[in-house]
């Protein structure tokens, strides 16, 4: 067994939280200007242009890319060779989430969903854990915008729906999110496994890098697909009309129920983040 | 033909209904910052006969939840939210003398018939620009609702802050015209 210290675990996610919200990834820059060459509608270009600039100004001058810095998503892949030690584990992830977002000047953005009183504090986390093989701790940091979570949705299909119908409800998912979740957006689809399974895919499938296509080349074929059909739409780059609606779709898949066909369309805004620690 | 118009908040209504979907307007001057939750306070206030924390007469909201000001500056990221959550409230605010709103998304029928009966405009700004955004906002202040946080009634100067005209006063739509220029499907 490898002894791996919760502190450790405090200390990643807070640096993750911090980098994931000032530093834009390689895979979204490179997005972002091929956009700004490939868009044929001058006001989407523009868009493109202002948030490449909206890049650089938060890296270099230390300004969070958007001022919704997410409701922080932590995705664990825990060797199952490994011991934690040192305190709860996910304690010490809500830790580095409460020192981050505190240190790091982000918006604290987490509420009762009744009364609305902010937490204060960005907690807590959404934590996904899951045991793998090995002797290694991966930590992914997803800060998730409200305003891009809010367009995504759920469908639990028929059988008889089958793929026309699977292209029909994202489709639809994009076209109803419209200019609202700050296009050019990220599709992530999940399909198959159950009704929470789906919407898991779905948010997993955001974890790639972007525009990389699923290594199964049926699936690829389906992201394709889906990708000209939703840029069909005309929303364009934020709503004013364009051909870049999404910059990809992300399609996960598994076996489901042989009653079932769900299908989870998880938008991404543009503000695409994530940051991955492993110790 | 799109124009560009530099506008001084508070508004008059001749400086909105010169304004047509598709123009920028550099806003500069004093406009106020309100969301989900200082909504909701707002339109309780009125309802309860209490005054506001500001006059609305001709005046800008800007829907955003800025994130807090780092050492050594006036404010965070601060790019506008998704603008249909607030569609519930805005209409009691125009009447009173709202001018405008900065978002970002679409509105429903019943702000865009309001815009259109008391003379206002929906302004959108670049939705996830935040540290761009961030640079035209010259001071910053809490005047409501401090206990809200992010979603507290700040006080904003701007200087050119960028915006494009999204709903004019007749009713026009610029996320309609677009789409409709660009759109390659049947679907729905």
């Amino acid at each position: 067994m490898r002894q791996i210290e919760v502190a450790q675990v405090t200390q990643a996610v807070k640096a993750a939280a911090i980098a994931a919200n000032y530093e834009p990834g390689a895979d979204l820059l490179a997005a972002l200007a091929r956009g700004a060459e490939t868009e044929e509608s001058p006001s989407g270009k523009e868009i493109f242009r202002q948030l490449l600039e909206n890049a650089r100004i938060a890296k270099e001058e230390r300004i969070p890319m958007c001022q919704d810095c997410g409701l922080a998503v932590v995705f664990a892949e825990m060797g199952q060779d490994v011991h934690l030690v040192g305190g709860d584990f996910d304690q010490a992830i809500n830790a580095g989430i409460r020192q981050g977002y505190g240190e790091g000047h982000l918006r604290k953005s987490l509420c009762h969903p009744l009364t609305r009183a902010n937490t204060g504090d960005n907690t807590p986390a959404v934590i996904h854990t899951e045991i793998v093989p090995g002797d290694r701790l991966k930590l992914t940091v997803v800060p998730k915008g409200g305003g891009s979570e809010n367009m995504s949705r759920l469908f639990m299909l028929k059988p008889a729906d089958g793929l026309a119908g699977i292209k029909e409800k994202v489709v639809l998912t994009v076209e109803e999110a419209g200019p609202n979740p700050c296009p050019p957006i990220i599709v992530g689809v999940g399909i198959g496994g159950n009704f929470e399974r789906a919407a898991l895919l779905a948010k997993k499938s955001l974890l790639r890098e972007l525009g990389q296509a699923n290594p199964d080349p049926e699936v690829a074929a389906i992201e394709r697909q889906l990708l000209a059909e939703v840029n069909d739409l005309g929303i364009g780059p934020q709503g004013l009309g364009g051909r870049i609606t999404a910059m990809a779709v992300h399609v996960l898949m598994q076996p489901c129920h042989i009653a079932s066909l769900p299908v989870a369309v998880n938008i991404q805004c543009h503000a695409s983040r994530h940051q991955e620690v492993v110790l | 033909m799109a124009k560009t118009v530099k506008l001084t908040a508070p508004l008059t209504e001749q400086d909105v209904l010169q304004l047509n979907i598709g123009d920028t307007v550099l806003v500069s001057g004093v406009i106020y910052t309100a969301r989900d939750a200082a909504h909701k306070r707002l339109v309780d206030l009125l309802a309860a006969g209490e005054p506001l924390p500001m006059d609305l007469e001709g005046q800008i909201m800007y829907y955003v939840g800025p994130s807090p000001a780092p050492p050594g500056r006036v404010i965070g990221a601060a790019g506008p939210t998704t603008s249909y959550r607030m569609d519930s409230y805005a209409p009691i605010l125009i009447k009173l003398g709202l001018k405008a709103m900065i978002g970002k998304g679409k509105r429903g029928v019943e702000v865009i018939e309001a815009m259109k009966a008391h003379k206002a405009v929906y302004l959108g700004a670049t939705g996830g620009a935040g540290a761009l955004i961030s640079q035209r906002i010259k001071a910053a202040e809490v005047i409501a609702f401090p206990e809200l946080g992010p979603e507290a009634v700040h006080r904003l100067e701007v200087e050119d802050f960028p915006t494009m005209v999204i709903n004019d006063c007749q009713g026009h739509d610029l996320y309609e015209h677009g789409v409709r220029e660009y759109r390659r499907t049947t679907a729905r």
